[in-house]
C-alpha cells in the first residue's frame, strides 16, 4: 500500500513522457513520409518552443503560484546568449557540440538572470510582482535594442551606442548590431532536437513537482505562513521553482534563436506580448495542470494557422474564442457545466485569496 | 536651463495623459480588483472615432471629443457586462485578466479590420497656437497646455466626485468591502459599471489628447501607453486616484528626460527600472496603503 | 530546568500593548492551558514564541537555547511547532504531502537528487512515506491519505494540523484553540488524542482554548491572560476557582 504512493506520481510522469514522445514521433513519420504542408512544417519548432515556454511558466503560476507577466525576457536572454555563443565558435566547433553549448549557456544565463531578478522579484506579491516582472522583461528587451558587441583581432568590442563607436578594425565582424540583433546564426534547431528539449523540460518539471523540493515549493504557495511554521526557506524555494522556470525558458530561447536567420529582440516575440500569450497557454490549460499547459499551446498555435482561410478574421476569431472559453471555463453559470467537464482545470489559483 | 524647462514642460503634459490613462487604471483595479488590459485598447478605440467625426462627419473638434467620449462609456460598460461581470465571483484573478487581454486583442482586430494596418495622421483637436516664454526660447504649444489643463480639470472634478459625492461614496465602499457594501443597500453592479464607464470616458479624453501630441494613429496605439500608465497607477500606488496623478505625471518627466539627456533608445527601460525601485522601497507604491495579513 | 522559559515577554502595536510583561515556565511533559477573554493577546503570544513577531521585551529559552527574536523557521528547526486558530492547511496538496512537507527538514536529499531520481530518492522518499504514515495512523487519518486536504471535514482538518506540526519532530508543541467549531462528540475525542500525543510523544503541549470543559478535562497548569497581562498562573483546579478570574470571563 505504501508503494502505492510512490508510484502514482511516477506513473502519471511516465504516462505523460511516454504521451509526448509518442505524439513527436508519430509528427516527425508525418514529417519525413507524409505530405506535411511545408506552413505546418515550418510551425513545429515554434510549437516546441512555446510548449517549453508555456510548461516552465506553469512552473512559476502554477507550481509557485506567483504571477509573472516577463517570462519572454529570460527566454530573450537564452536566445541572445545563445546565438552570440554560435556567431562566435561557428566554424570552431562542430556543429552539435557547438548547439549543445549554446543550449547549456542560454540556460544558465537564464537561470543566472532569474535568480538576480527574483531576490528583489519575490519580495512583492501579487499584482506588484506581476508588474515587476514585465518591467524587467521590458528592461532585457530594451537593453538588447541598445547593444552593441563587435569582434576583431583585439578581441571583444562593446558599447551602447551604435555600430561605428565599437571601433572595430578592418576584419572586425559587429556580432550584436543593436536594434538589428543577431544575423547568420547557424541554422541548428530542428524539431527532432525542439521535441528532445521539450521530453527534458517536462522531465525535470514533473520530477521536480514530485519530489520534496516541489512539495516545499508547493506548500509555500498554499499558505506560506503555516509553510515558514514548519520550517520551511521561503527565499530558497521561491527562488528555487522562479529560477529554474528562468534556466528553461532560457533553453525554449536557444532553440528559438537558432531557428531564425536574423534575430531581433521586437516586442512582438520577447515583449510582455509575448509573456501575456504564454501565460493565455498556461491559464487556458489549467493553472498547475502541465499537460493541460501543453495541449493548451497545442491548440492556440494551430489555431490561427488553420482559420487561415478566414484571412483577416483569424485574430479577431482568435480574441473572441479567448473570450469565451475564458467565460465558459471560469463563470459562475458554467460552473456546474464546468464541474462535469472538469478535465482541464483541476487546480485553482489562489496565490492572492488565502481564506 | 531654457532647453530643461521646456523638456520638464513636455514631460508634464506627456506625463498628464498618463495621469488621464492611469485614473482609469486605478479606478478600476480599487473597484473591482482587476487589471484591465484592454483599458489601453479603449484610448485607440476613443482617438479613432474623434478621427472619423473630425474627418469624415467634419465635426467640430470639441463635438467630436464629446461624442468620442460618449461612444468609450458604452463601450466600457458594454465590455464590464459581456467580459468582466460573469467572472466576478470566480475564484480566479487571473481568470479575468485573460479576458482583458482577449478583450484587447478583440478591439485591436476589430480597428485592424475597420480601419487598416496603415498609421493614421491625426490632426490635433487643438486649434490654439500656444505661446512662446522666454524670449521664444520656450515654445509651449496649445496642445500641452490644453493637455495639462485638462489633468488638473479631470483630477480636481474626481476627487470631488470620490469624495463628495452620493455615487462617489458608493465607489469608495465598494472598494472597500464589496459584501459589506452590498449588505447596506448598495448597488454594487452599478457602482462598478459606473466606474468602467467614467475610467472609459478617460481613456477617450486621453486617447484625443496623445494623439493631439504625436500625430500616429494604428490600432496598436494604445498598447504601450496603457502598459506606462499601468506602471505610472502602479507606482504610485495602485487603487489611490492622487497617486495615479503623480505616477503619471513623475513617468512623464522621467521619461522625456532621460530621453533628452541619457538615451533615447533606453528611456524606457529606465523608466521601468525607477518603477522597480520605487516597489523595492515601497512595495505598494508611493501613496499606497500597506496591507498586512493577519496570522 | 524547565523546557520552556519566557521572561517578561512585552510587544506594542502603535502604542497599544497588546503583550505586557508576559512569563511563564512550562515542564518536560506538561500539558498547560492559556486562556483568557477574547482579544487577550492569546495568540500574539503564540506568534511572538514562533517568532512572526519580535518582542519589544523579554527573552525565550527553550530547552537552555535563546531562541527570542528568531525568524520562525530557526525557531522550528529549534523546536517550536504550532497550529493555527483559523486552519492553514496546504490546502491542494493531499493529506499525506501535508505530512511530509512536516518531514521536510528531518528526510533530506538534495533537488538534483529529486529531478535525477538518484537512488537516494527512492529510499528517502519511502522512509518518509512510512513516518508519515505512522503519523496519520495516530490521528485515524490513515485512510484518507490520498484526498486532498482541502476536502477533509472540519475536525479532520485540525487533527491533520496536528500531525504536520508533530512531523517536524518539536519539543513543544503550540495548540490555538484546537476544539473551536467541533461538536462535543469531537471535543471529547480530540482531548483524548491530545493526551495520547503528549504520553505517546513525550510531548510538552502549550494550547489556547476556550472550551472550559477541555482545559479543565486536561491542562495541569493554567495561565490566564486579561488586557496582555497574566492575570492568574497555576493549577488548573486554583485557577478556575479564583474570583479574579471568574470576574474577567464574566464580567463584573
Amino acid at each position: 500500500m505504501k508503494k502505492l504512493f510512490l508510484n502514482k506520481n511516477t506513473k502519471d510522469t511516465t504516462i505523460t513522457l511516454t504521451g509526448v514522445i509518442f505524439v513527436c514521433l508519430i509528427v516527425q513519420l508525418w514529417m519525413s513520409f507524409g505530405s506535411m504542408s511545408s506552413l505546418l512544417k515550418g510551425l513545429m519548432v515554434p510549437l516546441c518552443v512555446y510548449t517549453i515556454m508555456a510548461v516552465s511558466l506553469n512552473l512559476t503560476v502554477g507550481i509557485l503560484g506567483e504571477l509573472s507577466l516577463g517570462h519572454a525576457g529570460f527566454m530573450c536572454v537564452g536566445a541572445f546568449t545563445g546565438a552570440f555563443f554560435s556567431k562566435c565558435t561557428d566554424g570552431v566547433l562542430p556543429d552539435g557540440i557547438r548547439f549543445l553549448c549554446a543550449i547549456l549557456i542560454g540556460a544558465v544565463f537564464a537561470t543566472l538572470f532569474g535568480f538576480i531578478i527574483g531576490i528583489p522579484v519575490l519580495r512583492l506579491k501579487g499584482d506588484y510582482l506581476a508588474i515587476v516582472t514585465l518591467a524587467f522583461c521590458e528592461i532585457i528587451k530594451n537593453i538588447v535594442n541598445a547593444l552593441y558587441i563587435g569582434r576583431d583581432e583585439n578581441g571583444f568590442h562593446f558599447t551602447m551606442k551604435d555600430s561605428l563607436s565599437l571601433g572595430l578594425s578592418e576584419q572586425g565582424e559587429v556580432i550584436i548590431n543593436g536594434a538589428q540583433g543577431i544575423s547568420g546564426t547557424p541554422n541548428d534547431s530542428s524539431f527532432v532536437i525542439g521535441a528532445v528539449l521539450l521530453v527534458i523540460t517536462l522531465f525535470i518539471i514533473l520530477n521536480l513537482v514530485n519530489s520534496r523540493s516541489g512539495r516545499a515549493i508547493m506548500a509555500i504557495r498554499d499558505n506560506s505562513i503555516a509553510a515558514e511554521s514548519v520550517g520551511l526557506n521561503l527565499t530558497k524555494y521561491k527562488l528555487m521553482a522562479f529560477s529554474i522556470s528562468a534556466g528553461l525558458a532560457g533553453v525554449a530561447g536557444v532553440l528559438y534563436a537558432h531557428n531564425l536567420s536574423t534575430l531581433t529582440a521586437l516586442p512582438k516575440n520577447f515583449g510582455y506580448n509575448m509573456s501575456i500569450n504564454i501565460l493565455v497557454f498556461v491559464v487556458l490549460g489549467g493553472i498547475g495542470n502541465i499537460r493541460g499547459s501543453i495541449i493548451a499551446t497545442i491548440i492556440l498555435t494551430l489555431l490561427p494557422e488553420l482559420l487561415r482561410g478566414l484571412n483577416d478574421y483569424r485574430m479577431l476569431m482568435y480574441a473572441v474564442v479567448l473570450i469565451a472559453v475564458m467565460l465558459f471555463n471560469y463563470s459562475e453559470k458554467a460552473k456546474d457545466f464546468k464541474e462535469k467537464l472538469g478535465f482541464m482545470t483541476r487546480k485553482k489559483f489562489h496565490a492572492k485569496e488565502d481564506k | 536651463m531654457t532647453s530643461f524647462l521646456s523638456y520638464l514642460i513636455n514631460g508634464i503634459s506627456l506625463g498628464s495623459v498618463y495621469a488621464i490613462i492611469a485614473l482609469g487604471y486605478t479606478m478600476v483595479y480599487g473597484i473591482a480588483k482587476m487589471l484591465n488590459f484592454a483599458h489601453g485598447d479603449v484610448i485607440m478605440v476613443g482617438a479613432y472615432i474623434t478621427f472619423l467625426a473630425m474627418t469624415a462627419a467634419g465635426m467640430p473638434p470639441v463635438l467630436a471629443v464629446i461624442l468620442s467620449m460618449i461612444l468609450c462609456t458604452v463601450l466600457g460598460i458594454t465590455i464590464e457586462r459581456i467580459a468582466y461581470k460573469p467572472l466576478r465571483n470566480s475564484a480566479s484573478n487571473l481568470a479575468v485578466l485573460i479576458t482583458a487581454i482577449g478583450v484587447s486583442y478583440f478591439l485591436q482586430n476589430v480597428a485592424l479590420l475597420i480601419f487598416g494596418a496603415n498609421t493614421k495622421s491625426f490632426s490635433s483637436v487643438v486649434v490654439y497656437e500656444g505661446f512662446q516664454l522666454a524670449d521664444g526660447e520656450i515654445n509651449v504649444s496649445g496642445v500641452t497646455l490644453v493637455t495639462i489643463l485638462a489633468c488638473i480639470i479631470i483630477m480636481s472634478v474626481l476627487t470631488w466626485f470620490v469624495n463628495k459625492t452620493k455615487a462617489g461614496q458608493a465607489m469608495r465602499a465598494v472598494s472597500e468591502d464589496k459584501g459589506a457594501a452590498q449588505l447596506m443597500g448598495i448597488n454594487v453592479n452599478g457602482t462598478i459599471a459606473l466606474t468602467f464607464a467614467i475610467g472609459s470616458g478617460l481613456a477617450a479624453v486621453a486617447g484625443v489628447l496623445l494623439c493631439s501630441a504625436y500625430p500616429s494613429l494604428n490600432p496598436y496605439t494604445g498598447s504601450m501607453p496603457g502598459i506606462k500608465a499601468f506602471v505610472a497607477a502602479v507606482f504610485g500606488g495602485i487603487g489611490s486616484i492622487p497617486g495615479a496623478m503623480i505616477g503619471g505625471i513623475l513617468l512623464g518627466v522621467i521619461e522625456i528626460l532621460s530621453k533628452a539627456y541619457i538615451s533615447s533608445q533606453l528611456s524606457d527601460a529606465i523608466v521601468f527600472a525607477v518603477l522597480i525601485i520605487v516597489l523595492l522601497v515601497k512595495p505598494t507604491g508611493i501613496l499606497g496603503k500597506k496591507i498586512q495579513e493577519k496570522v | 530546568m524547565a523546557l520552556l522559559n519566557v521572561e517578561h515577554l512585552s510587544i506594542s502595536f502603535g502604542g497599544l500593548r497588546a503583550v505586557d510583561n508576559f512569563s511563564i515556565s512550562i515542564e518536560k511533559g506538561q500539558l498547560y492551558g492559556l486562556i483568557g477573554p477574547n482579544g487577550a493577546g492569546k495568540t500574539t503570544v503564540f506568534n511572538l514564541l514562533t517568532g512572526v513577531y519580535k518582542p519589544n521585551e523579554g527573552h525565550i529559552v527553550l530547552d537552555g537555547q535563546n531562541i527570542t527574536g528568531q525568524k520562525t523557521i530557526d525557531i522550528n528547526k529549534a523546536g517550536i511547532a504550532r497550529t493555527f486558530q483559523n486552519i492553514r492547511l496546504f490546502k491542494d496538496l493531499s493529506v499525506l504531502d501535508n505530512v511530509k512537507v512536516g518531514l521536510h527538514n528531518l528526510y533530506t536529499y538534495s533537488t538534483f537528487t529529486g529531478i535525477f531520481r538518484l537512488p537516494k530518492y527512492r529510499k528517502v522518499e519511502k522512509e518518509m512515506n512510512e513516518k508519515a504514515m505512522e503519523l496519520l495512523k495516530v490521528f485515524d487519518l490513515d485512510g484518507e491519505a490520498e484526498l486532498l486536504a482541502a476536502n477533509l471535514p472540519y475536525g479532520k482538518q485540525r487533527k491533520l494540523e496536528i500531525a504536520r506540526a508533530l512531523a517536524t519532530n518539536p519539543k513543544l508543541l503550540l495548540l490555538d484553540e484546537p476544539a473551536a467549531g467541533m461538536n462535543p462528540n469531537e471535543t471529547k475525542e480530540l482531548m483524548d488524542t491530545i493526551r495520547f500525543v503528549r504520553d505517546h510523544f513525550d510531548m510538552t503541549i502549550l494550547l489556547i482554548e476556550h472550551d472550559m470543559k477541555l482545559v479543565s478535562g486536561i491542562c495541569e497548569e493554567l495561565t490566564v491572560l486579561n488586557f496582555g497581562k497574566v492575570l492568574c498562573q497555576g493549577k488548573t483546579s486554583e485557577v478556575l476557582n479564583n474570583p479574579e478570574v471568574i470576574t474577567a470571563y464574566l464580567g463584573e
